[in-house]
């Protein structure tokens, strides 16, 4: 059934896939990791019953999802090699070592802090147990920092030189880690965990008021979710926008494709097209709608500004505008979607009907997984956009990849497909029917209590009593 | 040889593989050990057994994968095509493995994830073994990438390899459960030990006078001096190791038999460094031509100087209080 794709598009095909999956469980937990570390200072200083009820249910929900992320997380580290063998030589020598980093520095953070934020409240005290909550959200936000770093680096290469067998050798540290790109992305892709951890816990809030409109936890964490959909969204939209400006700075290749500009405007007064069918073969944007002028305005250029089209690029140096213009519009619509949530819920409180909305709390169900999908549009639209280069007009994809044959990574691509929807979609099964459950449920699994996903935390045994063979 | 940075790298890296196999060899060997278990409560306490450790284990392969991108991207770049197959099955299985520890206790159908986390754990250790066989029967490199093809690891001595860690792993776990459970369990455990034991002594025997054929580099080493003084040294710590493990199981005793099939491990590892070095990816990458550039080397060995001492404190810390029997009314998902 892949007979006809080549290595290439195998192996691109196994690294989206892969790195798909995987980056879903980040993006809530890097979210839900503060949201925890929220909860659990609201209860410190309020002694509100109802942030600790919210801190237990949250964290167990937060431990499924994070060993869904431990094991996908695994898999990326390898497929660098499997796949892109010759990426890996030539640009080891640079994002190696931020690889290296990252799993040193966060995911030791994580796996240690998480065993005592899980199952130490009682064991080391309350304030030990703050701080372990805390170093979690730290280590989720290192690691997003890493590995942001890295992917920048491949968009916006900076602080290197090239040996004389083709491999990329540091030579500036400082400028490799802060590439031009780097803190534009990384504040796009916190805010955007921020968001998408929000929009489930709305919607978790939301099906639960529907449910009963006085459920006090339900409750406080809908009215903590819209808070930030209506503060937080807004952020994002500006932040994403100046993302955008730095890559119409470094990448302009991305911007057309993204905005479907096959044409130069050489007179200025660019169009926005709102909406078209980008043709590739013909490098032309059919049934085409677009604004005329506001083009230019959004990349903050005087209207009688030239706007140059992909017509200025040769065809192999062309990302597929297809899969770019789409999925940067659906991640823009998502976007004014969250901010229309927020709007609408802060209208519904000054109304005093937050709670007592059921239209609103509909919408808010419907959104809760808009996040994910906002998420991945974003990164299909920054990563197909760098195409046809994986280090950005110095490294081609097509000379990135591993001499494996075509047989072996469709063989490999069918198990992983396999793998990953039976494990995942179990995993997510078991995730949506805990949250099915009300926050108040003593016990959200069949079997539930401490769960011992993660960490090599000696938390639990602390007490002595509990050692009984000593 | 020099000390350089490179050298302390392969060091490094050494350390991490050998760390992990110490610390996640147990844990996978409970899951080979999984059908074994007699009792749906004896399962549970198996399980629960590593439930604390296990992911924390896991991210030495992690390091040890990430870790030779970083400072041996060219050893990376060829000896990951050559272990396509595997390696992306040891992936696979280590997913199957790991959420079956949650799974399990978040569905009636226990069964199921009780199979995953054996078929799993099973044969994520069998593609390491398979994978440390390919490596010592040496891999073929065309310029900077591997010139074989996808089926080259599959031989009769890489099976074999492969089941020598299964069975090792499973003896680690044996023992393990001696050491962390009572009554009944620990019987059944103590009694497969004793067997698991001679046959893990046999294999290793096996590979081992056959590894020196693989290469004659490896054969050059082990029979002239000086090396042949280690090949001589190697045999009688072995030996050592296995009156002290199977003493110790016949004392009773519920941590010598654990630290003893330990002990084979880390001398075997011991041996195989012996052959190969100075190669990083047999018969012809050294050490040297794999590093990547002193700049990398030297930022990435920051890091690794500040945090894996506290990473290593950490975890003996952690071990340390973890010490003793389980509690089965404590367990961690009661």
């Amino acid at each position: 059934m892949l007979d006809g794709f080549s290595a290439e598009m195998l192996a691109r095909i196994q690294f989206a896939l892969t790195v798909s999956f995987h980056i879903i469980f980040p993006a809530f937990s890097i979210g839900l990791a503060s949201y925890l570390a929220v909860l659990n200072g609201l209860w410190m200083r309020t002694r509100d019953e109802t942030y600790l009820t919210l801190f237990n249910y949250w964290k167990k929900i937060f431990a499924v999802a994070f060993g869904m992320g431990v094991v996908s997380g695994i898999v990326m580290s390898y497929q660098f090699g499997t796949n892109w063998s010759v990426f890996s030589d030539r640009a080891g020598p640079v994002v190696g070592p931020l690889m290296a980093y990252e799993v040193l520095s966060a995911f030791f953070l994580e796996a240690g802090f998480l065993g005592i934020m899980l199952f130490g409240r009682e064991r080391v005290g309350e304030k030990l147990h703050m701080f372990a909550t805390a170093m979690v959200a730290f280590g989720t936000l290192m690691s997003a920092t890493w590995i942001l770093s890295v992917n920048s680096w491949m968009q916006t290469p900076a602080g290197f030189s090239i040996n004389d067998v083709g491999q990329f050798v540091p030579e500036d540290w400082w400028q490799i880690v802060f590439n031009p790109s780097f803190p534009h992305r990384l504040a796009h892709m916190v805010l955007a965990a921020f968001l998408t951890t929000a929009l489930v816990v709305g919607a978790v809030g939301a099906v639960h008021l529907l449910r009963d409109k006085t459920d006090k936890e339900a409750r406080r964490m809908f009215s903590m979710a819209m808070w930030m959909a209506v503060i937080v969204t807004p952020i994002q939209i500006f932040a994403g926008h100046e993302h955008g400006l730095n890559t119409f700075e470094h990448q302009p290749v991305k911007i057309m494709a993204m905005e479907g500009h096959y044409e130069s405007h050489t007179e200025g007064w660019a169009p926005l097209y709102l909406f078209g069918v980008p043709h590739d073969a013909e490098q032309q944007l059919d049934y085409a709608l677009g604004i005329p002028g506001l083009g230019n305005l959004i990349f903050e250029k005087p209207l009688d500004t030239p706007v140059m089209g992909l017509d200025t690029i040769p065809d192999d140096e062309q990302p597929p505008v297809g899969i770019v213009f789409w999925s940067f519009r659906i991640m823009v619509g998502l976007g004014f979607a969250m901010l229309g949530l927020g709007v609408w819920s802060a209208w519904a409180r000054w109304r005093g009907s937050l709670y007592d909305a059921p239209w609103l709390h509909r919408a808010s169900i419907l959104m809760g997984p808009t996040g994910f999908v906002a998420v991945l549009a974003g990164w299909i639209t920054t990563e197909v956009g760098r195409q046809p280069y994986t280090v950005y007009g110095f490294l081609r994809t097509s000379d990135s990849l591993a001499p494996v044959d075509a047989p072996a990574v469709a063989a490999s691509l069918l198990a992983f497909i396999i793998v990953y929807f039976a494990v995942f979609g179990a995993g997510t099964v078991y995730i949506l029917r805990m949250m099915n459950k009300p926050p108040a449920t003593p016990k959200l699994g069949l079997r539930d209590g401490p769960i011992r996903t993660a960490g090599i935390t000696p938390a639990p045994q602390v007490d002595p009593d509990l050692i009984p063979g000593e | 040889m020099v000390f350089d940075l490179a050298f302390i790298w392969a060091g490094l890296i050494a350390f991490a593989v050998l760390t992990y196999v110490v610390l996640d060899g147990f844990d996978l060997g409970i899951g080979i050990l999984f059908p074994f278990g007699k009792s749906e409560r004896d399962r549970d306490l198996m399980m629960n057994s590593v439930a604390p450790v296990w992911d924390g284990n896991e991210t030495w392969l992690v390091l040890g994968g990430g870790g030779l991108f970083a400072v041996f991207p060219l050893a990376y770049a060829i000896v990951m095509p050559a272990l396509y197959m595997p390696i992306t099955l040891m992936l696979l299985a280590l997913v199957f493995r790991g959420v079956s520890f949650e799974y399990r206790w978040r569905t009636e159908r226990k069964g199921l994830w009780d199979v995953t986390f054996f078929g799993g754990s099973f044969v994520a250790a069998f593609c390491q073994g398979v994978a440390l066989g390919a490596l010592v029967q040496g891999i073929e490199i065309d310029g900077r990438a591997y010139a074989g093809g996808w089926f080259d690891w599959l031989t009769p001595f890489s099976v074999l390899t492969g089941l020598a860690v299964v069975v090792g792993y499973a003896l680690l776990g044996a023992t393990w459960l001696v050491l962390k459970t009572e009554g009944d369990l620990r019987m059944a455990m103590r009694g497969h030990a004793w067997w698991l034991g001679a046959a893990t002594l046999v294999v290793i025997g096996i590979v081992s006078i056959l590894t020196p054929f693989q290469d004659p580099i490896y054969f050059e080493r082990w029979f002239n001096l000086p090396g042949s003084l280690w090949s001589m040294i190697v045999p009688v710590l072995m030996v050592f190791l296995a009156w002290s493990f199977f003493t110790g199981l016949n004392d009773q005793s519920d941590l010598r038999p654990f630290l003893s099939a330990l002990g084979f491990f880390v001398v075997s590892f011991i041996g195989i460094g012996i052959s190969f070095f100075p190669m990083m990816v047999p018969p012809s990458l050294t050490i040297w031509q794999a590093a990547a550039p002193d700049s990398s080397l030297a930022f990435a060995l920051v890091g690794a100087v500040i945090l894996i001492p506290i990473i290593v404190a950490y975890t003996a810390y952690a071990y340390w209080v973890f010490r003793g029997k389980m509690d089965p009314s404590e367990g961690y998902h009661s």
